[in-house]
């Protein structure tokens, strides 16, 4: 049998068609680009999903150790809720952030095999292939988010009885573990190196950490660290899951400032991060 | 014939051979800080060569496939893919090339198959095709009866093989490949030849390989380029270069000593 040397089309779409045909060519090429990375990375946790289980082990140390004892003391202004209720999404959002800041490894250690250069020299976009790698982030912050549930209704935390505000806390998890996950990238794509990688990541986590109100009010800190807690977007993250998660839990800025200030900052890191994937193998 | 210019402008024949190249770079530069990697290099490569790259470590061979592959933006200078310019049109490029890197570039935890499958979908390949072109690449690889198992269980040479075939799945109209056969004992390395062979003569496909094996490079390679410092030191049919040395009895690896082989510091700024 004889197959066609290549596949031109019988009948070409006429010109007027033909953007119209690109545009939403590109789009499906896109999705279906975003799909494969995501697949990869599914594929790879169901085949050891080892990291799952130990990173589920900090959230609970916080939550058993940090949050019984401080949840004796009364210093902390957090509106009449107990300790304990209020940093509950504050330990969920940390979680997230960990894995996710960390998450660049992967891409270091594919840098190392070879497999990204693949994707490179492909035609699929690469804000795409990065879009892929947040979202696969997202599933396991998922994973992440039902963990701390899980540890938090046992130990008696009182939630928003609204299951719809749950459905908000899940998106606020996917959305903090994209941001975060695409810093993380463009890191990766500068340091290049599993050792220096690991040396910025340690850096970064305690800060973002600390510099948010996702232990204590951001009105408790110093002036020039509630400068800092503003530009960061794990105060906002926290402040919107605060509001969402528990009962009586109110947000200081206002639901919609929190979604859309964490949006944007991930839209623009999915731009910049893969501007500069690239340079991850140069 | 009339010719249509004086012809002591330029003689319209023979063709000037860049006109059918389908690689062709013009004063292609690239720095890293002091270090010039690829010096102001013009190269063509016609439509149906296998080309072959040589070059001791460090003379800017990777450098230069980096750039050809749009995986590093030139400093200076510019290299055409198919018509297209591979800073400025690199998407169109990336659908013209395969590229088969050094490293074992395939996910061991999944099978032959999988492997492919998610190539194809990252090139947007149509199901139609998918489920046309998985079989007979399998096939043409040798690699029908394994191609449910897991790559880690591969030898080196079936893993070469699939990482061709993963390249080469969207037709590209050139192949560049990094080295393909080190590290590959005798039999393994017969196997990934004829593959490549199979892919100039049956598919047409254009080759360009580098190397530092001098049997691979005259048994694939109608013409071979030797780099020394970011600059073809030579370039030619294997016979031309080997006359060129205008010693009888010449081998290429006489040809790669005499081009590449003198140590050199590199040169300031």
């Amino acid at each position: 049998m004889k197959t066609a040397p290549n596949d031109l089309p019988l009948v070409q779409p006429g010109l007027e068609m033909s953007s119209r045909i690109g545009a939403w060519r590109l789009a499906r090429e896109f999705l279906t680009a975003t799909s494969v990375i995501v697949e990869l990375e599914v594929r790879k946790l169901r085949h050891d999903p080892t990291e799952l289980i130990t990173r589920a082990v900090q959230p609970m140390l916080w939550l058993l150790i940090f949050g019984t004892v401080m949840s004796k003391m009364r210093g902390i202004p957090t509106g009449g809720i107990p300790y304990l209720d209020y940093m509950a999404p504050g330990i969920l959002a940390q979680s997230v952030l960990f894995m996710a800041i960390f998450y660049g490894i992967s891409s270091i250690r594919e840098r190392d095999t070879g497999i990204i250069v693949r994707f490179l020299v492909s035609p699929a976009p690469r804000t795409a292939l990065v879009l892929g790698k947040a979202l696969a982030a997202g599933v396991r912050a998922l994973s992440q988010t039902l963990i701390v549930y899980a540890v938090v209704i046992l130990m008696g935390v009182h939630l928003n009885p609204n299951p719809i505000a749950h459905v908000g806390v899940v998106v606020l998890a996917l959305l903090g573990a994209a941001c975060f996950s695409l810093f993380s990238l463009l890191v990766a794509s500068f340091a290049k190196t599993q050792e220096r990688f690991m040396g910025v990541g340690q850096l970064m986590t305690m800060p973002l950490f600390f510099a948010s109100s996702a232990l204590y009010p951001v009105a408790m800190m110093p002036k020039w660290l509630q400068v800092v807690s503003h530009g960061n977007p794990l105060t906002y993250q926290v402040d919107a899951m605060r509001a969402l998660m528990l009962r009586g839990g109110i947000s200081t800025f206002g639901l919609g400032v929190d979604f859309a200030v964490l949006s944007i900052a991930t839209a623009v890191m999915v731009f910049i991060a893969g501007r500069m994937y690239a340079r991850i193998v140069t | 014939m009339v010719p249509l210019v004086p012809s002591f402008v330029e003689p319209l024949l023979p063709a000037n051979p860049a006109q059918t190249a389908i690689l062709e770079t013009h004063a292609l530069t690239r720095r890293f800080g002091g270090l010039l990697a690829v010096d102001q290099l013009n190269i063509a490569v016609a439509g149906g060569d296998a080309f072959g790259l040589l070059g001791a470590n460090g003379a800017g061979k990777s450098t230069l496939i980096k750039m050809l592959t749009t995986l590093l933006p030139p400093t200076s200078g510019t290299a055409m893919i198919a018509g297209y310019d591979v800073a400025r049109q690199a998407a169109r490029v990336r659908r013209e090339i395969g590229y088969v890197p050094q490293m074992g570039s395939v996910d061991g935890a999944l099978t032959a198959r999988e492997n492919l499958e998610v190539f194809a979908k990252l090139y947007a390949l149509s199901k139609r095709d998918l489920e046309t072109r998985i079989p007979q690449s399998l096939a043409n690889s040798g690699l029908s009866q394994v191609g449910d198992h897991l790559v880690n269980t591969f030898s080196g040479g079936m893993g070469r093989r699939l990482e061709i075939a993963i390249s080469t799945l969207h037709r590209p109209r050139l192949l560049f490949l990094d080295e393909p056969t080190a590290g590959l004992d005798p039999i393994a390395r017969d196997s990934v030849w004829d593959r490549i062979q199979g892919l100039r003569e049956d598919d047409g496909m254009t080759i360009f390989l580098t190397t530092h094996y001098m049997e691979e490079a005259e048994r694939l390679c109608n013409r071979i380029a030797i780099m020394h410092l970011g600059k073809v030191a030579a370039i030619g049919a294997p016979q031309e270069l080997k006359d060129s040395l205008g010693k009888p009895g010449a081998t290429m690896d006489d040809v790669f000593i005499h081009y590449a082989g003198q140590v050199a510091a590199h040169p300031e700024g």
